[in-house]
């Protein structure tokens, strides 16, 4: 049971490949059940968000993008750094056409890339506006907003914004901005997860990225260990078949007496190989597996699905989210 | 076995490699796909086989730098031990690049020690070398450009092989040099470093309006230090070295020089391929060589001849057996698993292999287990290089 009903911003991290967006996706429809309203955010510009929903491209607005199970709803929004700061300085200062303008002329790209801080600030702070709706109590706020964040190797670097804009401006528009961002990132309404597969870097990323999130004392949630196979042997067959328990040749005679077509001794020797392969990976998985249990953090397990995921594998793995507890 | 593509041509990656026309192979995909297993792999082959081979990593993981003796993060490539040659006296040096270092080395090589002191401790610097976006593609574009003189100038090596930065895109290891570049002979770095010149030159009323206003702008939401350093910085590089623009060019160039072949690496999964026919399209349109795609972690099978639908209808049947006719319809259930991974794989690679028919493809079977010695290595270079 993962009770994250007083969580309302949660951002998904992990190693590139290993299905962060799949997983922030998947998360937004879990917590969209039951009549609840989520936003699903993304910040690299990558449109992988619009690619699962089957969607057009999404636009610098939030777009209802699902139903999700219970009348719930799942909205996107693909947040733009320029568009933002664009929105921002708009908020302090009349800009009018001048806004446009700095626009045309590549000021405000320009600015975004002279502080790489600034872009981080920009994309976090669009995410702590739309999470303090709801503290406002505002019409157009949401249960939970999900940030399908940058990989483990930049998330503790992108969250911490004080110390990003420590270097860029002590008072200002600007550090206010980070105030009121760093007063939701480091509150218990903010929970970290990484997504991560069963393999040997992957894990050691995701242990280095909690490290790094805890020495920067944001707050981590859980850890998501995505695409796990179910063994198709049982404890007893797996015994077999590491002992040699069964004869290549008795393999070979079942399988042809139910059916299979082919030189007895091929079959023996090939579904036996097959089997060592999977023990082989099933053993190096039991070994990441067990580091992970070791970090003292809720684990979630979502299946490998060998169709791929597209719209309806998203609502089986909300499906599963839900099982495990996720609420 | 089957063929895992019906209708590409193969890679030959031997001949690649072996080609003592080729100098450079870079290696490039989406995170995850195991690029730099794939590149220390093609470099270990080729030095086995009598190329001197340097091989250029950005982040490797941590057991497999400790295998090819990189533990040291000096920025210098360091011998590799425990070659076994099949042919010739080849050789392999090993590093894993230091983005920062690679940059305060470009710096102390072109300004007087003063100036470059100067550089090193601008804090705007400091953020530019360390986390600036794209300065990791730039610098590794860089380090290969200085590798590839040191090669031509002493014959240290004359084969090197690049793994690429893990960018959001593969795009980003060609693109994010020239971005950096223009961005650093941009006209409102200019203008920060000398607002008064910038205007005096004409750009135009409304321009240095917008100008004015824009540094105005800045100054309040970023600092005014932080313009001062941006302009301090300027000016020093300014009269260091020409243009970042013309060094990320240079390096392009020797992009496009048939000394080099791309390698793409993808795994047969959709958002790999994609990203990989993004990569291919743009290798073409810029004239870049491409040698082929690296396709790994492909679904293997052992008896390609029992489909996943005789499998499975055998297992049916073995379900109400013994424990051993159970186990049996175990093992025939997880071989109907396996085709059906290795049926949904090439469907996707079918994808790209229709709208890029003439690209030569090589698999690498999913292995079962990590790859972090040089044995393994040597493995992974026999899969890769088998026709």
């Amino acid at each position: 049971m993962v009770n994250w009903s007083g969580t309302t911003l949660h951002v998904v991290s992990g190693k590139g490949g290993a299905g962060k967006t799949t997983v922030a996706a998947a998360l937004a429809m879990c917590l969209a059940r039951d009549g609840k309203r989520t936003l699903v955010m993304e910040v690299e510009g990558r449109q992988g968000i619009a690619q699962l929903f089957d969607t057009p491209p999404l636009p610098y607005e939030e777009r209802r993008i699902a139903i999700a199970p219970g009348d719930g709803e799942v909205w996107a929004l693909a947040v733009d750094a320029d568009e933002a700061l664009v929105d921002y300085l708009a908020s302090f200062y009349s800009l009018g056409r001048a806004g446009s303008a700095m626009r045309r002329m590549g000021a405000i790209d320009f600015a975004t890339t002279l502080a790489p801080g600034l872009r981080d600030v920009l994309l976090t702070g669009k995410a702590c506006e739309v999470v303090r709706r709801r503290i406002k109590r505002a019409p157009n706020a949401y249960d939970a907003v999900i940030i399908d964040a940058p990989p483990t190797g930049r998330i503790a670097q992108f969250l911490n914004v004080s110390s990003q804009v420590s270097a860029l401006a002590k008072t200002g528009p600007i550090h206010r901005h980070a105030e009121m961002v760093m007063g939701v990132i480091g509150s218990p309404q903010t929970s970290v997860h990484l997504v991560t597969l069963l393999e040997e870097m992957p894990v050691q990323e995701t242990i280095d990225g909690i490290a790094e999130l805890r020495a920067a004392q944001l707050p981590v949630g859980a850890v998501f260990v995505n695409m796990v196979r179910t063994p198709m042997l049982d404890d007893r067959q797996s015994s077999r078949v590491r002992k040699n328990g069964i004869s290549k040749a008795r393999i070979g005679e079942l399988a042809a007496a139910a059916g299979i077509r082919q030189p007895a001794a091929d079959i023996g020797a090939g579904l036996m190989q097959e089997a060592r392969d999977h023990l082989r990976r099933i053993d190096l998985e039991a070994g990441e597996q067990a580091r992970i249990d070791e970090l003292g953090l809720p684990v979630l397990t979502l299946p490998y699905l060998a169709q791929g995921v597209a719209l309806g594998e998203l609502y089986a793995l909300a499906e599963t989210m839900h099982e495990e507890g996720i609420q | 076995m089957s063929a895992f593509t019906a209708t590409a041509p193969v890679l030959d990656i031997d001949a690649v490699v072996m080609d003592p026309s080729v100098h450079i192979v870079v290696c490039t995909g989406s995170g995850g796909v195991g690029k730099t297993t794939t590149a220390a792999a093609i470099a270990l082959r080729a030095a086995e086989h009598g190329r001197k081979v340097c091989v250029l990593t950005i982040d490797p993981a941590r057991r497999l730098a400790q295998a090819m003796g990189i533990v040291e993060l000096d920025n210098t490539p360091r011998p590799v031990e425990g070659l076994k040659r099949a042919k010739g006296e080849g050789t392999l040096d090993a590093m894993m690049l230091d983005m920062k270092r690679t940059f305060d080395d470009v710096v102390e090589r072109h300004a007087d020690p003063d100036r470059a002191k100067a550089i090193l401790e601008n804090p705007f610097y400091q953020s530019l070398s360390s986390s600036f976006a794209g300065t990791q593609e730039y610098m590794a574009m860089e380090k290969l450009g200085q590798l590839y003189a040191q090669a031509q100038a002493d014959d240290t090596w004359d084969l090197i092989v690049v793994d690429t930065p893990p960018s959001r895109t593969a795009l980003d290891f060609l693109d994010a040099p020239a971005r950096l570049g223009s961005f650093l002979d941009g006209r409102f770095i200019r203008v920060l470093s000398s607002p008064a010149r910038g205007a005096g030159r004409g750009l135009g009323r409304i321009a240095s309006v917008g100008f004015g206003f824009f540094t105005s702008v800045l100054s309040k939401i970023l600092g005014s230090q932080v313009l001062n350093d941006v302009g301090s910085f300027v000016a020093a590089i300014d009269t260091t070295f020409g243009g970042f623009r013309e060094r990320a060019d240079a390096t392009y160039s020797l992009l496009k020089d048939p000394v080099t072949a791309f390698v793409v690496v993808a795994a047969p999964e959709a958002d790999a391929l994609r990203e990989a026919s993004y990569f291919v399209e743009r290798l073409h349109a810029d004239g870049m060589p491409l040698a082929g795609l690296v396709l790994n972690r492909v679904q293997e099978v052992s008896l390609p001849a029992v489909s996943r639908e005789q499998a499975l209808a055998a297992a049916e049947r073995l379900e109400e057996g013994d424990a051993s006719s159970r186990l049996v319809g175990a093992l025939l259930a997880l071989h109907a698993e396996r085709q059906a991974a290795r049926a949904r794989q090439q469907l996707l690679t079918a994808r790209f292999t229709s709208a890029h028919a003439s690209v030569p493809i090589t698999t690498v079977p999913a292995l079962a287990g990590d790859v972090h010695d040089l044995a393994s290595l040597r493995e992974v270079g026999e899969l890769l290089a088998q026709v």
